[in-house]
C-alpha cells in the first residue's frame, strides 16, 4: 500500500503539476483554510489527545503554521527565483545564478507533541518548494491523527499530498520506500533508524531531534521575571516540549529563590490545583507517565510531586540538589518535572553542559553580558534563547533545528523552502569568448597557464567605473580573438 | 569521548581522538589561527608543486602543466577567498525581526561543528581531498584526512608532507584502504564529507547513521550533454572535447554521453576528431597531456563498456600502459553497455534523440545527474530544459566551468549527491548555524498574552503581534508611531494591572 502511494505521488508530481508558483499558492490558501475553518475540531483532538486547553492549540500550534502559510504565500515568488550570484573573471559575461527546484517526494513523519504544527509546519514548506508529500502522523496522538486523514484530501490536492496512517510497521513500511527527502521529528533513537533506511536510497534527511536542554540561571538577573519565563517554557504542554527547559543550573545561593518565585507563578497559572486547572495539560499516555513518574525516585521534591495514573496527570514538580548521575539527569525529561542542579558559578556550568551531547536548545538567564557572552561562546547547541525561554522558535528568520544527537538540518519560514529544494547552480555561457578559453586547452605551455592562473585567481570586485569597462574590454579583446575568422 | 586507554586504540581512534582532544583545548576557535593555517596549507601547494606534479604523474599520467590547472590553482584561489573572507563568514549574521522582536538582538551565529572526516576521492586527489579541508579549517574544525590509496603516489605525498606545513593534532593525515576506512567510519565525527561512488556512499551514510552525523555525499552519475541542432557545433564540440578528455575522462562532471538529432552525428564525430588532434596530436599515448586510466581494474571495466557500441573515432588501447585512446561511439543504443553506469572514462558514446523533448525524457528516465550540459544558441531552450530537468548543476555551452565559480555551491541530488561546497558554502557546510535570540528581563508586560490562565483577549493579542510581519524600511513614519503607541499601551496596561 505504502509503494502504490509513492509511486503514485511521484508520477504526479513529475508531470510538473506542482511547478507553477500559482497551484502551491492554490495549496497553501486550502491549507489555510482547513485551519481557520476546521480550528474548532482541531482544538477537540487536542484536548482529547493532551487534555490541550482551546488558546494554548492556538497559541502553541495554530499560529505558527498561519504565519508560515502567510509568509510562503507572499514570499514565493522571491524564493523560487533564480539567485543571481558573485561573478568571477572567468565568467563576468556570463549569466549565473543559483535555481531552487522540487526535491520530488518528500516523507514528514511528526511527532505526537505538536502533533498539527509539527506536520503542517513542514508540509508549508514543501508545498512552496514544489514538493509532493506524504504526511505520517504520530499514531500517539490518535485522534489529531484521525482527523488530519480525514481533512486534508477534503482541502488539498489528494493526489500530491497523502496522509499515511498507523503504527511502527507501517512506519516501517513506508521508510522502505524511495523518497528525496526525509523530514523527521522526534526522538534520537528513532532517528538513527530514520537515517540508517534514508542512507539506502541517498535520501537526505533533517532530522528535529531532542536532549535535555539545559537552563543557566545567573545569581546576577531577576530571578522572579527568569522563574516566570522559565515556569511558563517548562510547565506548557505537561513539559512536552521539545525545547522546554529540561533542568536548571544555578549557584545553591539562589536555590530556594528560585523554588519560591516558581512556587508563585505556577500559582498565578494554575491556581492551587494544577489538575482542575483547564489550561494545565495532561502526560500522552501511561506508558510515558510511568517513564516520567520513574524519574523522581531518587530526588528531593521540592514543589509538587503529585499524580493521578488514571488521568495521566502529573503535577508540575519542582526538584531540589539532584545531582548529575539521577536517572532523571540520564534522558530527556519531556514532562513537568524541573530538576535544579546546583553549580559553583558560570566556569562549572559551562563543564557540565559541554559534558553532554549538544542539545536542542541552550537557556541563560543573566543581566551580565559577559556571562552570556562566555556562555555563548563556549558551548553549543542547536538554539539559545538569553533571558527567556522557547522563543527563538518563534522567529521564522531564526534557522530551527538541532546539532549532534539533538540533529541536523533546519526549518521555518524561508529555512524550510530552502531545506526541501534543491539549490542547482547554472552557468549559462555563450558561444562567443572562445578566446577566453585557450588558456585551458592543451598543449598546457607555459604561456598557457599563465593566462589560466591570471583569470582564476581574479574575482570581479564591486569596483565600478573605468575599472569595470576596462576590464570587459580585455576580456573582449582577448575572447573575441579567436571568433574573428 | 572514548572509554578505550589510548594505548589499546587502533591507529584510527587513536588520530580521531587527538582530532578531538586538540579540537576541545579550543585552539582552532580564533580566526588568526585558522587564517595562519589556511595560509600554511597555501604555502605547502605552492612551495611543493614539484612533489604534487610527480605524484599525479605517477598516479594519473598527469602533465606538469595539468596539475596547476586542474589541482592547486583552484586550491590557491580557494584558500585566498578563505582567508580574505574569514572574518565575514564566522561573524554573527543578524537577521529580520518582527515586532515581537523589535527590541532583542536576533542573529545566527556560525559555529565549527567538531571533528569533520575527509574522504578524498583519486581522480583529483588535491582538489578534492584538500578542497573540502578548507572549508573544514575556515570553519574551526578539526579534520581527519582520508586520502583515496588508488592514488597511492598523492596520498603518500599527502601523508609525509602536509604535517609539516599543517597542525598535525588538528589535521591528521591517515592512509590505508578498505579496512583502515571501516575502522575511520566507527568512530564518532560531527561531519563526514565523502567524494566517491554511490555503492560505498550507501555504506559510509548508514555507518554515520549510528552516530547521527550529518553527511555530505559528493557522488557522480551519468552527465548527459545535449547538443541542439541550433548552434555552434564548431565550438560545442571543442569545448566537450576538452570536458570529456581531460584526466581521461576521469572526472565526476566529465559529459557523460551526447544526446544530439541524427542529422548532426556525423558533423559531431567529425568536430571532436578534429579537436582530439588539436589538443592531444596524432598519437595521443605520445602526447603528454593525455593522462592515463587510473590502474588495471578500471581499466578492464572500461575496455568492457566498449562491448556492443560502434567505435566511430579511437579505441586504440595498451593494458600495459593502461592507456584508452580518446574514443567516440555513435549509434549507441540505450541498452548498451556502455549506458548502464558512470562510464569514467575517455569513452564518448552518441546516442541520437529526434527532438529536445526525446532529450529531455531520456534524461528524465534516469537517475538526477551531478552535472546538466546544454549546448544551443536558443535561450528559450535552455530555460526549458533547466526548468523540466534536475541534475546537481548546469553548464550551458560549456563544460566543468561552474566547478570554478567560488560563488555556485557544487554539489548533487538524489543519487548523486547531497550536501554542497565551494566558497563559503564549504564554510557553512560545515558550521553549525546557531539561532541567537537575546532577550532582556524588561518588559515583562508584554509577555502577559502568553501565560496562563489563558483568555480569548489575550489570544486576540498574541495574534496581533506574531502574525503581523511588518517590513521596517517601507512602513511610513505616521503609521510605525501609530505602531509604537499600540505596543505601549500594551506594555503600561501590563504594568498596571500587574
Amino acid at each position: 500500500m505504502e509503494k502504490q502511494v509513492v509511486d503514485g505521488l511521484r508520477e504526479v508530481f513529475q508531470s510538473g503539476r506542482s511547478r507553477p508558483l500559482q497551484y502551491r499558492k492554490q495549496q497553501l490558501g486550502a491549507l489555510h483554510r482547513l485551519i481557520t475553518e476546521h480550528q474548532e475540531d482541531i482544538e477537540q483532538a487536542l484536548k482529547q489527545d493532551l487534555n490541550r486547553n482551546t488558546y494554548n492549540t492556538s497559541l502553541f500550534e495554530l499560529i505558527s503554521i498561519e504565519n508560515d502559510i502567510k509568509l510562503a504565500e507572499s514570499e514565493m515568488a522571491d524564493w523560487a527565483a533564480p539567485r543571481p550570484v558573485k561573478k568571477n573573471l572567468n565568467s563576468a559575461l556570463d549569466n549565473v545564478y543559483i535555481k531552487p527546484e522540487p526535491l520530488g517526494v518528500v516523507l514528514i513523519i511528526g511527532t505526537w507533541n505538536y502533533p498539527w504544527a509539527m506536520i503542517l509546519q513542514p508540509l508549508v514548506g514543501a508545498i512552496a518548494a514544489g514538493n509532493a508529500a506524504v504526511l505520517k502522523p504520530s499514531e500517539l496522538s490518535e485522534h489529531s491523527a484521525r482527523l488530519m486523514k480525514e481533512l486534508l484530501p477534503l482541502y488539498l490536492d489528494k493526489e500530491m499530498y497523502q496522509v499515511v496512517t498507523g503504527g511502527v510497521p507501517e512506519t516501517q513500511e513506508l521508510l522502505r520506500q524511495r523518497f528525496d527527502h526525509i523530514f523527521y521529528t522526534g526522538s534520537s533513537m528513532v532517528g538513527k533508524l530514520v537515517m540508517e533506511a534514508a542512507a539506502r536510497h541517498l535520501t537526505p534527511v533533517t532530522l528535529e531531534l531532542g536532549g535535555k536542554s539545559p537552563c543557566y540561571v545567573d545569581k546576577n538577573c531577576d530571578i522572579a521575571v527568569a522563574c516566570r519565563r522559565i515556569t511558563w517554557g517548562k510547565f506548557a504542554n505537561c513539559g512536552q516540549t521539545c525545547i522546554a527547559p529540561d533542568y536548571i543550573l544555578c549557584e545553591p545561593s539562589i536555590q530556594d529563590r528560585i523554588v519560591e518565585e516558581i512556587q508563585k507563578t505556577l500559582l498565578e497559572f494554575y491556581q492551587t490545583d494544577p489538575k482542575s486547572s483547564p489550561d494545565y495539560c495532561r502526560i500522552i499516555n501511561t506508558r510515558h507517565f510511568d517513564r516520567v513518574l520513574a524519574l523522581m525516585n531518587e530526588c528531593t521534591i521540592a514543589l509538587g510531586g503529585e499524580s493521578d495514573r488514571s488521568q495521566c496527570y502529573i503535577a508540575p514538580t519542582v526538584l531540589k540538589d539532584v545531582l548529575p548521575h539521577f536517572k532523571i539527569m540520564q534522558e530527556e525529561i519531556f514532562g513537568p518535572l524541573l530538576p535544579i542542579v546546583t553549580v559553583n558559578g558560570l566556569s562549572e556550568a559551562i563543564q557540565f553542559i559541554n559534558a553532554r551531547e549538544k542539545p536542542l536548545a541552550l537557556y541563560v538567564f543573566s543581566s551580565d553580558k559577559t556571562v552570556i557572552k562566555r556562555m555563548l561562546a563556549e558551548t553549543s547547541s542547536g538554539g539559545v534563547t538569553v533571558n527567556d525561554v522557547l522563543m527563538h522558535y518563534t522567529v521564522d528568520t531564526l534557522p530551527f533545528g538541532g546539532v549532534g544527537n539533538s540533529g541536523m538540518g533546519r526549518y521555518h519560514g524561508k529555512h524550510t523552502f530552502d531545506q526541501l529544494s534543491h539549490h542547482r547552480a547554472c552557468l549559462i555561457k555563450s558561444f562567443a569568448m572562445e578566446g577566453l578559453n585557450d588558456a585551458r586547452y592543451p598543449p598546457l605551455t607555459a604561456a598557457r597557464l599563465r593566462k589560466a592562473k591570471f583569470f582564476m585567481q581574479h574575482r570581479l570586485c564591486s569596483c565600478s567605473g573605468i575599472c569595470v569597462w576596462a576590464v570587459i574590454a580585455t576580456l573582449l579583446a582577448i575572447g573575441l580573438k579567436d571568433n574573428v575568422p | 569521548m572514548n572509554d578505550f586507554p589510548f594505548h589499546s586504540m587502533s591507529r584510527e581512534q587513536k588520530a580521531v581522538d587527538r582530532a578531538r582532544k586538540a579540537f576541545l583545548t579550543g585552539r582552532s576557535k580564533s580566526l588568526e589561527y585558522r587564517i595562519t593555517q589556511l595560509k600554511n596549507l597555501l604555502r605547502f601547494v605552492r612551495e611543493r608543486q614539484n612533489e604534487i606534479a610527480e605524484g599525479l604523474k605517477k598516479d594519473l599520467g598527469r602533465s606538469e602543466g595539468g596539475t596547476p590547472l586542474y589541482e592547486t590553482l583552484g586550491l590557491e584561489s580557494e584558500i585566498n577567498l578563505a582567508v580574505k573572507y574569514l572574518k565575514e563568514w564566522a561573524a554573527p549574521r543578524p537577521v529580520s525581526k518582527s515586532m515581537m522582536t523589535i527590541s532583542d538582538q536576533v542573529y545566527i551565529q556560525p559555529e565549527p561543528l567538531g571533528v569533520v572526516l575527509v574522504i578524498g576521492a583519486w581522480n583529483y586527489p588535491w582538489a578534492v581531498t584538500i578542497g573540502p579541508l578548507i572549508g573544514a579549517i575556515a570553519a574551526g574544525n578539526a579534520a581527519v584526512i582520508k586520502p583515496s590509496e588508488v592514488s597511492s603516489h598523492t596520498s603518500k605525498v599527502m601523508e609525509d608532507l602536509l604535517p609539516l606545513y599543517l597542525d598535525k593534532e588538528l589535521y591528521p593525515v591517515v592512509t590505508g584502504g578498505v579496512t583502515e576506512t571501516q575502522e575511520l567510519l566507527k568512530q564518532r565525527f560531527d561531519h563526514i564529507f565523502y567524494t566517491g561512488n554511490g555503492t560505498v556512499a550507501k555504506i559510509i551514510m548508514e555507518a554515520a547513521a549510528k552516530h547521527l552525523t550529518p553527511t555530505t555525499l559528493e557522488l557522480g552519475g551519468k552527465s548527459p550533454c545535449y547538443i541542439d541542432n541550433n548552434c555552434d557545433l564548431a565550438i560545442a564540440c571543442r569545448r566537450i572535447a576538452w570536458g570529456k578528455y581531460s584526466n581521461c575522462g576521469q572526472t565526476c562532471i566529465a559529459p557523460d554521453y551526447i544526446l544530439c538529432d541524427p542529422s548532426m552525428q556525423d558533423r559531431v564525430i567529425e568536430e571532436i576528431k578534429k579537436n582530439i588532434k588539436d589538443f592531444y596530436t596524432e598519437d595521443p599515448k605520445k602526447c603528454m597531456d593525455y593522462g592515463r586510466i587510473i590502474n588495471q581494474r578500471h581499466f578492464k571495466r572500461l575496455m568492457a563498456l566498449l562491448e556492443g557500441s560502434t567505435i566511430a573515432v579511437g579505441g586504440e588501447n595498451d593494458e600495459s600502459e593502461c592507456y584508452i585512446g580518446p574514443t567516440v561511439l555513435r549509434d549507441v543504443k540505450p541498452d548498451a553497455k556502455v549506458m548502464q553506469e558512470e562510464i569514467f572514462g575517455p569513452l564518448l558514446p552518441i546516442l541520437t534523440v529526434s527532438s529536445a523533448d526525446e532529450a529531455i525524457k531520456f534524461i528524465n528516465q534516469r537517475e538526477k545527474p551531478l552535472a546538466l550540459y546544454i549546448f544551443t544558441s536558443d535561450n528559450k531552450l535552455i530555460k526549458r530544459m533547466i526548468a523540466e530537468t534536475s541534475s546537481g548543476g548546469v553548464v550551458a555551452n560549456d563544460c566543468l566551468m561552474h566547478f570554478s565559480v567560488s560563488s555556485l555551491p557544487f554539489g548533487g541530488v538524489g543519487n548523486s549527491g547531497m550536501g554542497h561546497y565551494h566558497g563559503k558554502y564549504g564554510f557553512d557546510n560545515l558550521s553549525h548555524l546557531r539561532g541567537c535570540l537575546i532577550k532582556q528581563l524588561k518588559m515583562e508586560g508584554v509577555n502577559k498574552m502568553r501565560y496562563p490562565p489563558h483568555t480569548a483577549d489575550k489570544l486576540g493579542w498574541a495574534r496581533f503581534f506574531i502574525l503581523k510581519h511588518v517590513d521596517f524600511g517601507s512602513l511610513g513614519r505616521m503609521v510605525l508611531l501609530a505602531l509604537m503607541a499600540v505596543f505601549v499601551a500594551v506594555i503600561l496596561q501590563g504594568y498596571f494591572t500587574d
